[in-house]
């Protein structure tokens, strides 16, 4: 007994899902860490509390949401059918834009706690040897933040493959579109075919143990500021 | 010429000063934990945004904040050395000096890497990681990372402060070289009164967000009226020029400036006509009434009292001196004050006990 075809579909569209979900959270996520970790705004607990709440709600929920706000009658869909894409729910669209959502959290704290601990100082130190702000985000920032993007990157990535709820609430069920591998467990099961969930079950925990096993064991030294 | 106006208020703290600075040689901002030089220092380079200010580095206008304008600090040509040197954790010793260097148009370097790394003595450490060096070493790598970027004005936020004696005393000299051999105004934030007699040209006196006093090292520390002449460690500055050197005895003839005065401090041998700069304490001043002949004490010099004012203990007063000129004080007993009958436009003489040479 091995993985079908359909089992393969289900593990290449999760990981599609994830790196595209990943690549995503990366590029907006950063700004909004940096300016997080920045502000002295009032908006800052506001906007932190909406970033952090897919950690508490039940996926359910965001996908309701989602599902409404995606849908025909929804704002967003209002927007996507005068633009002529038609609805982006039950699409491979709408679950990227479900998954970067769901896991917005755990790429923003990551980066925001890295950004936090480099402090101004740096920054100031590059200014005064004329970096401009785009040259002290890549000559300074980056290079400093360089294990937080990481974690924040396996985080981003490994909770997106293992997210259920919001899929099952606004992709459904489709094979080579929505179906990812943690849906596709659930069809196994639910057909009774427990030796094919047990293969892709079991493929997901070994994946998971050793995501987890690279993120805590690379956490040795940190750079000291000096 | 530097004009600096800044005026901003936190909530606690206001500074409200008002400087024109000489744009050559070594300003201090002298003044206490909490006196604004820090802040001041920091609004001069633009880390800061004072809400009034007008800042001119000679022909440069960097703030005027009437008329709008902020020049960012990336765009304004300063070198700026932090109190702790604040290396680039990520980068080698010869990635954090071609940091601010590399960005600087190549027809704009003044200062090249051969020249900073021999100026500062940190050739040997070029392949190393800022994680291994001592903090005098950092801290040496921090001024040279600062000059590379040849900057119209060097600001020097207390560089020694994180040191200990020994640090400090190594960096000193690199420090009056810098002095000596560039053309770069520095303006340098301390509150160690030695570190100023040492390095400063000019000197301001900073408390509670006010300039006391701006104006050339020697007047400035002799002045009475500031809140300086009252400490255990008071005394001035005499900039002088060798006029002689006694090889036997291990002593160098001091001339004091504009006059025939001189004064005599044992030192290893230096060629006439070279610049050396002394720190007197007023502790180490005694006067009397007649030159004593026979005495163990080499200079005596013939004085005017102008006037006096109480020291920091009740037994003690400050009496400021003329010595053709150059200012003196010294710190006598109330007692010795009213044996001599001490009083403005007395003649005396001065006999002082220690000459410490500072360069």
């Amino acid at each position: 007994m091995t993985l079908s075809s359909a089992d393969y579909s289900a593990i290449w569209l999760t990981l599609k899902l994830a790196s595209l979900t990943t690549v995503i959270l990366l590029v907006i996520g950063t700004p909004i860490a940096l300016w997080l970790s920045r502000t002295q705004s009032w908006l800052r607990g506001p906007i932190g509390a909406i970033v952090a709440l897919p950690l508490v709600l039940p996926p359910t929920v965001i996908g309701f949401y989602l599902l409404l706000a995606l849908g025909p009658n929804g704002w967003i869909g209002q927007l996507t059918q005068s633009l002529g894409l038609g609805t982006l729910t039950f699409s491979f669209a709408g679950l990227v834009i479900g998954s970067v959502l769901y896991s917005m959290p755990f790429v923003v704290q990551p980066l925001q706690n890295a950004f936090s601990a480099i402090g101004t100082r740096p920054l100031e130190v590059a200014a005064t040897l004329r970096a401009n702000p785009w040259d002290t985000f890549f000559s300074v920032i980056v290079p400093l933040a360089r294990p937080g993007f990481i974690t924040a990157a396996i985080l981003g990535f490994a909770h997106t493959v293992g997210e259920f709820g919001v899929v099952l609430m606004i992709g459904g069920n489709i094979p080579d579109k929505t179906r990812v591998v943690s849906v596709q467990i659930y069809d196994h099961v639910e057909a009774m075919e427990y030796a094919q969930a047990h293969w892709l079950a079991g493929a997901m925990l070994v994946f998971s143990f050793v995501v987890l096993l690279a993120l805590y064991s690379s956490r040795k030294t940190k750079a000291v500021w000096s | 010429m530097i004009h600096t106006r800044l005026k901003l208020n936190y909530s606690g703290f206001s500074l409200d000063v008002d400087l024109q600075l000489p744009g050559r040689g070594v300003t201090a901002l002298y003044g206490h934990s909490g006196s604004g030089k820090t802040t001041c220092l920091r609004c001069i380079a633009g880390l800061e945004q004072a809400e009034q200010g007008f800042i001119q580095v000679n022909d440069e206008v960097w703030q005027d904040s009437d008329k709008g304008i902020f020049v960012p600090p990336h765009k304004r040509a300063l070198g700026y050395v932090f109190q702790e040197a604040s290396l680039f954790p990520h980068l080698s010793v010869r990635a954090n000096l071609e940091f601010g260097l590399k960005r600087i148009p190549r027809q704009q370097r003044r200062v090249d890497m051969a020249h900073a790394t021999e100026l500062l003595g940190i050739g040997h450490l070029l392949g190393r990681e800022p994680q291994n060096l001592s903090g005098g070493e950092r801290q040496r790598i921090g001024i040279a990372r600062a000059l590379l970027t040849s900057p119209k004005l060097l600001l020097m936020d207390e560089p020694l402060a994180a040191l200990d004696t020994q640090r400090k005393n190594e960096i000193l000299p690199y420090l009056q070289r810098l002095h000596d051999e560039l053309d770069i105004p520095v303006l340098y934030v301390s509150h160690s009164q030695d570190e100023v007699a040492r390095l400063a040209d000019h000197l301001v006196l900073l408390s509670n967000g006010k300039a006391l006093a701006s104006g050339a090292i020697g007047e400035t520390l002799a002045r009475l009226d500031l809140p300086l002449a009252l400490g255990d460690d008071a005394g001035v500055v005499i900039e002088g020029h060798v006029s002689a050197y006694d090889a036997n005895y291990q002593l160098l003839t001091l001339q004091l400036p504009n006059t025939e005065l001189s004064i005599r401090v044992a030192h290893s041998p230096m060629a006439e006509g070279q610049a050396l700069r002394c720190k007197v304490q007023a502790r180490d001043v005694s006067l009397s009434l007649q030159g004593v002949e026979h005495s163990s004490i080499l200079n005596r010099l013939p004085v005017t009292v102008i006037s006096e004012i109480g020291a920091d203990n009740a037994a003690h007063v400050l009496i400021r001196l003329n010595a053709a000129g150059t200012p003196l004080l010294a710190r006598i007993t109330r007692y010795s004050r009213d044996q001599l009958g001490v009083h403005p436009g007395q003649q005396l003489w001065a006999q002082i006990k220690a000459v410490a040479v500072l360069a």
